[in-house]
């Protein structure tokens, strides 16, 4: 790590009357960073990005951009580009002029810069054209040409892709990721959208009621999630109620469970495990359980399956199983089968 | 490691301090200029003739007068009345307007304005020449006078009309097709539509109308004064006890009864505010009514007929002035016109007119959207906006009437310094100003909204001065809007007759005055020829707004098509 991040946010509070809209979160983010903050509405993300930008002044707390410090900065003293989900083009001037509108470049340059933006973005044509005539996908690039217009330091993208159809959204996802990696620009990007975050993050910063809950890459976020929250809110979780017997194993109903997780005898504590983690009998004896196959869920590349065990609690498990898998057991519905929960795949937490 | 206790504040820059201070300038002239004579009649309401203070004693005499205390009855009465005919009539055709497929809609937009071209006492000349005692319609009352309350309605609902199209207008213009698209796919029938899309979009457009319709209503002047005979409303009865008896603190007693709607226009406008959203984005598709055979025709006969009645009174007055003597004498002549004859001022009040309608427009629209802009968009805290917001609604609370009564006691204050402006056109400017200072103000601020809330962040990341995107986007945007609010000024000053009755001076005297003094001294034609040079004036102005705003349209306005 760089002896000064890019961006660095120190004990951030923003109160609304009595409501913490943000309770002391610091942060620090790299340069040419991709840094998706995610959590669900309410959870203050908007907040903290405006915040950046300095288009609603914090109530206690300091942000440095680039090393300097901008906390009492307006936001034209400060160095970023902003996406918002409605994009605010501006409808009264065409695509070239809003690209150009940050511009302060004499006209041959200017437009030879929109021009780049705009094969920059990939749609060379588009200059004379009014917003209104454009698609939502198309608006969303060119939004995110005009922010970049001017070469700015930082890129803050408020939800850009919520407001898209499915198939634009996966498409964009894919643009701005390259983008940001041909540009090498650091950027911020607010999301609910936890699939959005994995994709496309260099690192998630969930955030839950005005604090952030757990930083690190997507693969650490997905694998090792800080709490049941965050293992529910990103990607899909088995939840299984238990408790921690006198050997410091976990007892569910009548089957006992191995963790890798140093445990507390006698403590209550919530299972976690992934679907995809869930496995046919696995040689060893430890964690594994008869299950019946109670349903499954056809979804192109896998198997949604629901398991059911008599001596689980009466709480199903659900399991990924791949088509190739299912093909080979020649699994259906009804099946019995030994199922193993492998002990390094567990998450297990106390239940408060 | 920071200080986290105390709270921090932005730096400002130089753009948004001045933005700020214009801000609050403005408040303070609204203060200055509202609040202060307000707070002078309501004080003179406490002394009496001679300066003693008396406490409640005018009020209780207002209540003890029988002839005083039922005008109250009388004016919510006509005013209840008038609102419902009004507000029900204008939605229709403003529907018509905007969201059928009938033809001739430029036409029938132009035709509703005809009533603001004309003072308010104007509808009362034409009623008194049609229905009066040689008037050719008389039968169709069946026996009734046209002098009371008939007579009041009809001509309040014929001048309250165009201001109730005006708001609708703008309320149902700004519809988003993709709304109607959705709900006609999941089989929502044409009235379904109606009810659970057009009428909730439009809803603070009618709680406006409603409230603006009713004010006016309550607080106008002209058309009782020419038609009302026997039935007192609270409007005349200010002018009778000032002007008529120099009674300043009865006058103000009604006054103050008078500002009662006030309470009720801040509270509408304060549940409209609330719900109030953003429709229009840029990805918004603008709404284009498509072909409904039956819907259109109904539409086209209705609005026909509503145009061709407000056409009607408009001829009447312009056909009686231009012939001897209603109805006996039909040559033509343009003797009436000749006013010296009749007024001492002669031709003088048209000429000031002109000069209080001119400034007035520019002095108006500057003012206003640039209040409203800096009210909905600028970067003043929340608190001051409101305050603003407040003072902005006010003058539509405060009848023309109190609003004259209010300035003489302010301004002749011997101790107030603008004393000097007394018996100026600069009083009158000002006065007009203030008094058609809101429905200018909800149009600007109604425009306003519909723009992205983000422009002005955007702008602020792009390092781009705050009054560079007002004048590339804001005002190009608004524009329509502007052209609207500088002709509702110049119009309403060429016309109003309320606040300026008590603030002109013999050299400054107004045509529209000059109208009442004729229609006082019984010269009724002399008082129809002046009443139709300021609808001559009123009309060329429109099409002047009218020719500009079509050349807009299309030239700058690209962006409003698919």
């Amino acid at each position: 790590m760089t002896a000064t991040p890019y961006l660095r946010l120190s004990n951030v509070v923003k109160s609304f009357g009595a409501f913490q809209a943000l309770k002391d979160v610091s942060l620090d983010i790299e340069r040419g960073e991709f840094v998706c903050f995610l959590g669900p509405s309410g959870c203050g993300k908007t907040t903290l990005l405006r915040i950046i930008a300095g288009l609603d002044p914090q109530t206690a707390g300091t942000v440095e951009i680039g090393g300097r410090d901008v906390s009492r900065l307006p936001p034209s003293a400060r160095d970023y580009g902003i996406v918002f989900q409605s994009y605010a083009l501006f409808p009264n001037l065409t695509v070239a002029r809003n690209i150009a509108y940050g511009l302060k470049l004499k006209r041959k340059a200017e437009e030879e810069r929109v021009r780049e933006l705009l094969a920059l973005i990939g749609l060379p044509d588009i200059g004379a054209k009014f917003p209104s005539q454009l698609s939502g996908g198309q608006q969303q690039r060119v939004a995110l040409a005009r922010a970049l217009a001017p070469s700015p330091g930082l890129l803050l993208l408020d939800e850009p892709l919520s407001a898209l159809d499915a198939q634009v959204r996966l498409h964009l996802r894919r643009q701005i990721r390259e983008l940001h990696c041909r540009l090498g620009i650091t950027t911020i990007m607010v999301t609910h959208d936890q699939e959005e975050a994995l994709t496309m993050a260099d690192r998630i910063v969930v955030m839950n009621h005005g604090e952030i809950v757990q930083t690190g890459t997507p693969g650490a976020i997905y694998r090792a999630p800080a709490t049941p929250f965050i293992a529910d809110f990103v990607g899909t979780m088995n939840f299984l109620k238990g408790s921690v017997d006198d050997s410091g194993r976990i007892r569910l109903g009548s089957v006992h469970l191995h963790s890798d997780q140093p445990l507390t005898p006698g403590a209550d504590v919530t299972v976690c495990v992934r679907p995809e983690d869930v496995v046919i009998h696995r040689p060893g004896p430890v964690n594994t359980v008869d299950m019946r196959i109670e349903a499954m869920e056809f979804l192109g590349p896998f198997h949604r399956v629901r398991l059911a065990a008599d001596g689980f609690g009466a709480q199903p498990l659900t399991a990924d199983f791949s088509a190739n898998l299912v093909r080979d057991h020649r699994l259906a519905t009804g099946d019995r089968l030994p199922v193993t929960l492998p002990a390094e795949h567990l998450r297990v937490y106390p239940v408060a | 490691m920071h200080a986290k206790t105390l709270p921090l504040r932005m730096k400002r820059t130089g753009d948004s301090l001045v933005l700020d201070g214009v801000l609050v300038l403005l408040g303070l002239f609204l203060v200055a200029f509202i609040v202060l004579p307000l707070v002078m009649v309501a004080l003179r309401s406490v002394y009496d003739r001679n300066d003693a203070f008396v406490g409640l004693a005018n009020y209780i005499a207002f209540l003890d007068t029988p002839s005083l205390s039922q005008s109250i009855g009388n004016s919510v009465t006509i005013a209840l009345v008038s609102t419902i005919i009004t507000t029900l009539l204008a939605f229709a055709y403003a529907y018509a307007i905007t969201r059928t497929a009938m033809p001739g809609k430029g036409v029938f937009k132009a035709l509703a304005q005809i009533p603001i071209l004309a003072p308010s006492l104007l509808p009362g000349i034409s009623l008194v020449y049609l229905f009066g005692n040689q008037g050719p319609l008389r039968f169709l009352l069946m026996g009734e006078s046209i002098y009371g309350p008939i007579g009041i309605v009809l001509g309040e609902v014929f001048y309250t009309f165009p201001h109730a199209v005006m708001i609708l207008t703008v309320a149902l213009s700004t519809a988003d097709a993709r709304l109607y698209e959705a709900a006609e796919s999941l089989g929502a029938g044409p009235l379904r539509r109606f009810f659970t899309i057009t009428v909730p979009g439009a809803r603070y457009g009618l709680i406006s109308a409603v409230f603006v319709v009713f004010t006016l209503v309550i607080t106008d002047f002209g058309v009782p004064k020419v038609v009302g005979g026997q039935y007192n409303v609270l409007a005349t009865d200010v002018y009778k006890q000032v002007v008529g008896q120099q009674n300043f603190g009865m006058g103000a007693v009604v006054g103050m009864v008078l500002l009662l709607p006030a309470v009720l226009a801040f509270a509408a406008d304060w549940i409209g505010q609330r719900k109030q959203t953003a429709l229009l984005s840029a990805r918004s598709v603008p709404y284009v009514p498509s072909r409904r055979p039956w819907c259109d025709g109904a539409m086209f006969a209705l609005c026909t007929l509503i145009a061709g009645l407000l056409a009607g009174i408009l001829g009447t007055a312009a056909f009686a002035s231009l012939i001897r003597y209603w109805p006996y004498d039909l040559t033509p002549t343009l003797a009436h016109y000749a006013f010296a004859e009749v007024d001492e001022t002669g031709w003088r009040s048209y000429g000031n007119s002109l000069i209080l309608a001119g400034l007035t427009a520019v002095i108006g629209t500057v003012t206003v959207f640039a209040g409203a802009y800096l009210v909905e968009r600028g970067p003043a805290s929340a608190g001051i906006k409101a305050a603003v917001r407040l003072l902005a609604i006010l003058p539509l609370a405060v009848p023309g009437m109190v609003l004259g009564l209010a300035y003489i006691f302010f301004f002749n204050h011997p101790g107030n310094p603008m004393n000097a402006l007394y018996g100026t056109m600069g009083i009158l400017v000002l006065s007009t100003v203030v008094h058609f200072y809101t429905v200018s103000h909800l149009t600007a601020a109604t425009a306003l909204k519909q723009l992205d809330a983000e422009f002005e962040s955007v702008s602020a990341s792009l390092k781009v001065p705050v009054w560079r995107t007002f004048f590339r986007v804001t005002v190009p945007l608004c524009l329509l809007a502007i052209l609207d609010i500088a002709l509702y000024f110049f119009v309403n000053a060429m016309t109003t007759v309320s606040a300026v009755v008590f603030l002109y001076a013999p050299d400054t005297k107004p045509a529209s005055v000059a109208v009442l003094n004729m229609d006082d001294a019984g010269e009724i034609a002399g008082a129809a020829a002046m009443a139709m040079m300021i609808v001559y004036t009123s009309a060329a102005v429109r099409l002047l707004h009218t020719g500009a705003s079509h050349w807009l349209s299309q030239r700058t306005q690209t962006w409003r098509r698919r």
